[in-house]
């Protein structure tokens, strides 16, 4: 439960392992069968050393790292963007992550701005950026 | 390679509604698959998949805000696309203009702000797309088009759920 969030404050990892497990579960969902995502051909024909994971599911794994922050305390997403800058590539720990940046005192709710970013196992950022979330006041 | 991708046509058209979403009814199945799909290996929380829970919590189920209400069909039907039909990559195609002499395209990015208003069990969602604006930049693989489109959802009550804008990037 976040209780008194402070500027600095890490949210706790969101972490999923890639490959065709994870990515074709999502193609089923969100109807993205797409040969770069389902072939190992196809993403090294994209210039990549095998098929690679969706943006989309970045996006959503960003939104669960959200949640798992806020769920306990009633909390509420209010914005969230990110860039594209690289692929999620196969078999490797994706972690979702995020760092508190601004604390906003309202009349009925603490707004909380956030970077957030999905990085690999080398600590490079493959979606990089910002969130902010909303508290209700105690 | 060109001067800009930007024809006084793309130019005009800016401020146009590319088109139009009209979902389905969301099932409270829709929901737990996708709750199921972004959350796995690990089960996703209880209030997506539990009415007891969802109930205490939202008043009911409701969707993971990043939910796609609109994949697989809508009540148009399946959708058929050419993978070569260069007008389906950007919104040039729906606004009946010609498209720009680009052969790559790249996801820049998006932009969510939620209203706080959720997507239920049986709410049909309506989203409409509109052009924002064409800009240009220098890149180091050489000119590149940025088209940024603004996409508004709104349920079958009338509220608007999220604003949504979109960067497509073209070179």
């Amino acid at each position: 439960m976040v209780t008194d969030p402070t500027i600095g404050q890490s949210l706790p990892t969101f972490a999923r392992r890639t490959g065709f497990h994870a990515w074709n579960r999502f193609a089923a969902v969100n109807d993205e069968f797409v040969d770069i995502h389902m072939d190992d051909e196809a993403g090294r024909g994209a210039g990549y050393p095998g098929a690679f994971g969706m943006g989309n599911l970045q996006w959503a794994w960003l939104h669960c790292l959200l949640r798992q922050w806020i769920e306990a305390s009633g909390g509420r997403i209010v914005a969230v963007s990110c860039q594209f800058r690289a692929p999620s590539l196969k078999d490797r720990e994706v972690r979702a992550n995020g760092l508190v940046t601004a604390v906003r005192r309202g009349e009925r709710e603490v707004h909380v701005d956030l970077d957030i970013w999905t990085e690999d196992e080398e600590g490079s950022r493959l979606a990089p950026g910002k969130a902010t979330v909303a508290f209700p006041l105690s | 390679m060109p001067e800009t991708f930007i024809s006084d046509e793309m130019r005009a058209a800016v401020g146009g509604v590319v088109g139009e979403l009209v979902s389905f009814p969301i099932s409270a199945s829709d929901i737990r698959k996708w709750a199921q799909a972004v959350y796995y290996p690990e089960p996703p929380p209880a209030y997506f998949w539990n009415q007891a829970e969802a109930e205490a919590r939202f008043g009911g189920l409701v969707a993971p805000e990043e939910f796609n209400p609109f994949a697989w069909m809508t009540p148009e039907g399946p959708r058929v696309q050419d993978p070569a039909d260069r007008t389906a990559i950007g919104p040039e195609g729906a606004l009946g203009i010609t498209p720009p002499a680009t052969t790559e395209r790249l996801n820049g990015g998006i932009e969510v702000e939620y209203t706080g208003v959720r997507m239920r069990e049986g709410d049909v969602i309506v989203a409409v797309t509109r052009l924002t604006d064409y800009l240009e930049r220098e890149g180091r693989l050489g000119l590149m088009l940025f088209t940024i489109t603004e996409q508004e959802w709104t349920n079958d009550r009338g509220e608007i759920i999220k604003t949504q804008r979109g960067t497509l990037i073209r070179y």
